[in-house]
């Protein structure tokens, strides 16, 4: 149930958003879903890929600054009001999303939504048990 | 050899050694008198002869030189011995204006040789060492220092010069060099590559001696632990004879001067005044045994400390403290005096690598600095509140060093350049406008 992603810390220079996308495309590691914190100095690139492990590996060995960051991913219906829900059940739980981020798969007719909360395993028993689909990290890797 | 070079000098008793140097002062101040009309001069206005020089007492009545004295006076004017008697020169690597060029005979290289050599030997050398310099070779005193001190202990040595990484390591590999000399910063630079490329295993070191530039404690033990070696520091400077004027002991807690040449003296760099032992203040050389060029009184505009507390290394000479900034160096920022190496300091404590930059600008008529350092990979957890606290931090413990705002900006790794000579830190914008 817990993704790894990558947060890579960048500057805002020109160019060093392309550059990770080119060291990753060398390498064949494709990306799923992404985001960007940024402030103005710098900024962290969240990235959930299909292997996170060797992709880090590889941003290493290119001197970038990587950390993999425990989220959960859960899957919702792609119409109004899908987000609503499993957000609210977390919240009503005292349960904080720190960031989230969404994608769109055509080919499972759903919209796939990145959590990163305080808590994962209390997070993903609410969410259990309120029904919510969530999404196991093979499904994402391998989609 | 034992643990000495010259033990019947560097650990004369002082009584002895203050006769030593009474009467080499003297005999000096009357050669340059006579033979320098520069500092002839100098001594006419401030009213003193050479006659009035009696004791190492009388040696602050004495006018000081600078710099800016070196520059004038360039290229002959502070020569004391005729031009036919000397054999080199050595330059420094002027940023502004002319150079200082400094002259040697015979005698002089051999002295500067012997200072080195007590450096080396100092740092556990033998005639079985093998000594890596690569320090610059050419006008720069580094390398030939170095290299003439490895010669006199009998060392085989390498005169490697600097740059060239690769060739560097394979040398260390192939011919087992035992004592690596250059900067610190190459030092690091070397460690970090020998390290990251895990021929660690593959290298005899088992000292070095690093100078000619400021380093810290923190950058000693970082060299120390990933090369497996005793890092000592050495210090000198063209203007009095290159590397070796002073150098450290096994105790590491300062570096003997080598009296018998040089007498140094503490003064407050704004008055001029001599302070007692144990005080901060600007570093002055007198030379009272070279031949060629003498310097009486130079100011080497180096801030640090004397002390004559005995050494467990048998040596009598004074200890001075690694220098604690240059007032070269040193940066006003709003009024106040900042040195680079208390930046360095603090990045050292807060465990970043000596891998920054420090940007002084002026906007809007008011002095800003920005300190850039890279960031420690494996200290990083993801979150942009890491970073910005991770800031706040180094921002905290500068005002807490420097009593003003540093904006500190955190980089990538590898993104600030390296260098491979002496380390580019500072990048004062001011001076572009100005
Ligand atoms: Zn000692």
């Amino acid at each position: 149930m817990i993704i790894k992603q990558l947060s890579i810390f960048v500057e805002n220079t020109k160019g060093r958003l392309a550059d990770i996308a080119d060291i990753l495309a060398k390498e064949n590691i494709d990306i799923r879903a992404l985001c960007v914190a940024d402030t103005k100095d710098f900024g962290i690139l969240r990235l959930i890929v299909n292997d996170p492990e060797k992709a880090a590996i590889i941003l290493r060995e290119n001197h970038c600054t990587v950390a993999l960051t425990e989220v959960l991913t859960i899957k919702i219906e792609d119409k109004p009001g899908g987000l609503a829900k499993p957000i609210r059940i977390l919240s009503d739980h005292g349960i904080n999303v720190e960031y989230m981020y969404a994608f769109v798969s055509k080919e499972f007719d759903s919209a796939f939504v990145i959590l990163r909360v305080e808590n994962n395993e209390a997070a993903i028993k609410i969410l259990l048990d309120a029904g919510v689909t969530l999404v196991s990290s093979k499904e994402i890797y391998d989609m | 050899m034992g643990k000495y070079f010259n033990q019947a000098v560097e650990c004369m008793p002082r009584e002895q050694l203050r006769e030593l140097q009474t009467k080499r002062l003297i005999d000096t101040v009357h050669r340059v008198y006579q033979n320098v009309p520069y500092y002839r001069n100098l001594m006419e206005q401030k009213g003193v002869t050479p006659d009035d020089i009696k004791s190492l007492e009388d040696l602050r009545k004495l006018p000081f030189l600078t710099k800016d004295d070196l520059r004038d006076a360039y290229p002959y004017g502070l020569l004391a011995a005729p031009l036919s008697d000397c054999v080199r020169i050595q330059s420094t690597s002027g940023t502004t204006g002319r150079r200082v060029v400094a002259f040697y005979t015979q005698h002089d290289i051999d002295l500067w040789d012997e200072c080195c050599a007590r450096a080396i030997v100092a740092a556990g050398g033998t005639k079985d060492d093998v000594v890596h310099v690569c320090y610059g070779y050419g006008l720069f005193t580094g390398g030939p220092g170095l290299n003439g001190g490895s010669h006199k202990v009998g060392c085989l040595t390498l005169p490697m010069s600097s740059g060239n990484t690769d060739r560097q390591i394979q040398f260390m590999i192939d011919l087992h060099s035992t004592i690596l000399c250059c900067t610190p910063s190459y030092a690091a630079y070397l460690a970090e590559s020998i390290y990251e490329r895990g021929l660690r295993d593959q290298i005899h070191l088992k000292a070095g001696i690093f100078g000619a530039e400021a380093w810290t404690q923190e950058m000693r033990r970082d060299i120390e632990e990933k090369l497996g070696i005793k890092a000592y520091d050495i210090y000198g400077l063209t203007e009095i004879s290159g590397p070796g004027v002073s150098f450290e002991c096994e105790e590491q807690t300062g570096m003997h001067i080598n009296e018998d040449h040089f007498i140094a003296e503490i003064i407050d760099p704004v008055t001029g005044e001599v302070l007692p032992d144990g005080e901060k203040g600007e570093l002055v050389f007198t030379s009272i045994s070279k031949e060629a060029f003498p310097l009486l009184r130079y100011r080497t505009r180096d801030i640090c400390v004397l002390s004559h507390e005995k050494c467990s290394c048998g040596r009598t000479h004074v200890k001075m403290s690694k220098p604690m900034g240059r007032s070269d160096d040193m940066l006003i920022v709003k009024g106040v005096n900042v040195f680079p190496s208390q930046i360095e300091t603090v990045l050292l404590n807060k465990g970043y690598a000596a891998n920054y930059q420090i940007l002084v600008d002026r906007v809007n008529h008011s002095d800003t600095i920005e300190v850039q350092v890279e960031m420690m990979p494996e200290a990083f957890s993801g979150t942009v509140a890491d970073i910005t606290n991770r800031e706040k931090e180094l921002v905290d413990a500068m005002r807490a060093m420097l009593g003003i705002y540093v904006r500190v900006k955190l980089v990538e790794p590898k993104t600030i350049a390296r260098s491979e000579g002496k380390a580019v830190r500072v990048i004062d914008k001011r001076k572009l406008i100005d």
